[in-house]
């Protein structure tokens, strides 16, 4: 384990945005979930702080010991700030109800943060495997071998019928959550994010926003994930997703292409509004940012950016949220004070960005199309 | 916002109930909210708004309506309808009863298929045995009774192989 600040171990956003993962122009990331309890031990919940610090001591020696962990990070969770914590939720390495915890909980990351190990959230034990990208496949071959590892030393609380048991009966048996974050800019223009969100739903699996359960879709962002746990087999509800997620990309690649072809000025605006306020704004909220970035990364897609890396979008679609934002200023930042660096921030690193160049290739209606009308 | 309940009607009232550490938003609808008893929060069940409507009457129906706890921790019916969690993995048990019901309606099925515990496969091998057997038994009884003498003697064979095999893998 390594000894330093979480802040320090943390990869730097401007690294974290070069990392690539397959089709990652639309599938930003693949998270496999898995809960698993300790026999004979109450649940987070109702366990009594003793109780909960005894899970806990039996727990980080265990999963530090692995050696996916040689070189991570291991912490109680009141040995982080408020700060610490948030900025680890606007990453997406622990949930908000983790980040509420104390005394009793803790928390293993791994070097590249691809496993993440939270100990006495609502269950004893919470690991995820988190990669760039369309990898589902991958992130559950990572997590099932983290797990396997553990159940060695860990004496997991299981049923023959039930599978593994869980503090919500809700992830009952497997005990898995599956799921992608997609970046679905061209379904939310075209007005077909809703009935594709009802479809999904009907298929047993839940849409939801940026940062999970009961979040708003910010930045035209949506995560995707199974709800049912039980009575079906881990890799048949990864492949089940997958699948599902395979003909979202598809819509979205679809809904692109349309938008283009009928209405481009639409396109054409949003992108260049996109564009001009966050190049030039004095003040702006990290919702308002973010759905802007959002429309700065299409444009980056869709060529209209020439020679620029789209890391630079992503490492603002991390450096502009409140937390991360903060951390880079001493003393206690007011909204309104964030509302100004975070613009500030924005037009120092979009200074080199030159405006889009909304030319359309050939074949398709452009600015010197519409004059010949 | 829409009425989480109904997801027809704006939701107009606003509740947070602190179950524990847990802080739990909920946004209903005037008419749902009625019919919740909001207004009343004591006889209002976050179970059924977590696990679906009518999941706390079958945790009720299925720990008998005894009130008794659950032997390792303590954990009451009155608990999960409060939490929608259960307290330990010992409630399983405890309030199996209804259970079945209750996890239909939230799962795709209530048994569990997937990963298993290295140190829990032999019993499971045991446990799917003995499912075949009874299986079997029953097939072999039928099997008499249509006085198919040929097919029972197959069953017969069938039966004693797989308990042959059961004296292997005996539950640790």
């Amino acid at each position: 384990m390594t000894k330093v600040a979480l802040q320090e171990f943390l990869t730097p956003p401007a690294e974290m945005a070069r990392r690539r993962g397959p089709q990652d122009e639309i599938v930003l990331s693949s998270r496999v979930r898995l809960a698993r309890n300790l026999e004979g031990c109450p649940f987070p919940g109702t366990a009594k702080k003793e109780q909960r610090q005894k899970v806990l001591g039996t727990m980080l020696p265990a999963v530090e010991s692995l050696k996916l962990m040689q070189n991570g990070f291991s912490t109680a969770m009141d040995a982080l700030t408020a700060l610490d914590k948030t900025i680890l939720v606007e990453r997406h390495l622990i949930s908000r109800e983790h980040a509420a915890r104390n005394v009793g909980s803790g928390l293993v990351l791994n070097k590249d943060e691809s496993v993440c190990v939270m100990i006495n959230e609502e269950d004893h034990l919470r690991m995820q495997a988190l990669l760039p990208g369309f990898q589902i496949k991958q992130a559950w071959k990572l997590i099932d071998g983290v797990d396997t590892e553990l159940e060695k030393s860990l004496d997991y609380a299981f049923s023959p019928v039930f599978g593994f048991l869980t503090a919500c009966p809700t992830n009952l048996g497997t005990a898995i959550r599956v799921s992608a974050m997609l970046h679905l800019p061209g379904l939310v223009l075209s007005e077909q994010i809703e009935p594709i969100i009802q479809s999904v739903n009907k298929l047993g699996l839940a849409v939801r926003g940026l940062y999970g359960e009961g979040t708003e879709a910010l930045g035209n962002i949506f995560q995707v994930s199974n709800q049912m746990t039980l009575g079906e087999a881990e890799t048949s509800i990864a492949e089940r997703l997958e699948k599902v997620v395979k003909q979202i990309i598809e819509h979205e690649e679809n809904a692109r292409g349309t938008l283009l072809e009928r209405s481009p000025k639409t396109v054409y605006n949003h992108i260049g509004r996109a564009y001009g306020v966050l190049s030039n704004a004095h003040s702006i909220s990290s919702k308002e940012s973010m759905n802007l970035l959002s429309f700065l990364r299409l444009g980056l897609e869709l060529g209209h950016f020439p020679g620029v890396d789209r890391s630079v979008v992503d490492e603002l679609f991390v450096q502009t949220q409140p937390a991360h934002l903060q951390r880079m200023h001493t003393g206690r930042l007011s909204g309104e004070e964030r509302d100004l660096l975070r613009a500030d921030m924005l037009r120092q690193q979009l200074r080199n960005m030159s405006r889009p160049v909304m030319q359309a290739p050939p074949g398709q209606a452009d600015d010197s199309a519409e004059k010949t009308n | 916002m829409l009425c989480c309940i109904c997801q027809e009607r704006e939701a107009t009232v606003h509740l947070t109930q602190i179950a524990g550490e847990k802080m739990q938003k909920v946004d209903l609808c005037e008419e749902c909210a009625k019919a919740k008893g909001v207004n009343d929060p004591a006889a209002f069940s976050l179970a059924d708004l977590l696990l679906g409507l009518g999941a706390s009457q079958e945790v009720e129906k299925a720990s008998g309506r005894k009130e008794a706890p659950c032997p390792s921790c303590g954990f009451t019916h009155a608990d999960f309808k409060k939490t929608g969690r259960f307290g330990c993995p010992v409630c399983y048990e405890h309030f199996s009863d209804g259970l079945a019901t209750l996890l239909r309606s939230m799962h795709k099925g209530v048994r569990h298929v997937g990963k298993v515990p290295k140190r829990f496969k032999q019993l499971k091998k045991a446990l799917d045995v003995s499912d075949q057997l009874k299986t079997l038994q029953r097939k072999l009884e039928k099997a008499i009774h249509e006085e198919r003498f040929e097919r029972a003697a197959e069953l017969r064979d069938e039966i004693k192989s797989l308990t042959g095999r059961t004296e292997g893998v005996e539950a640790p």
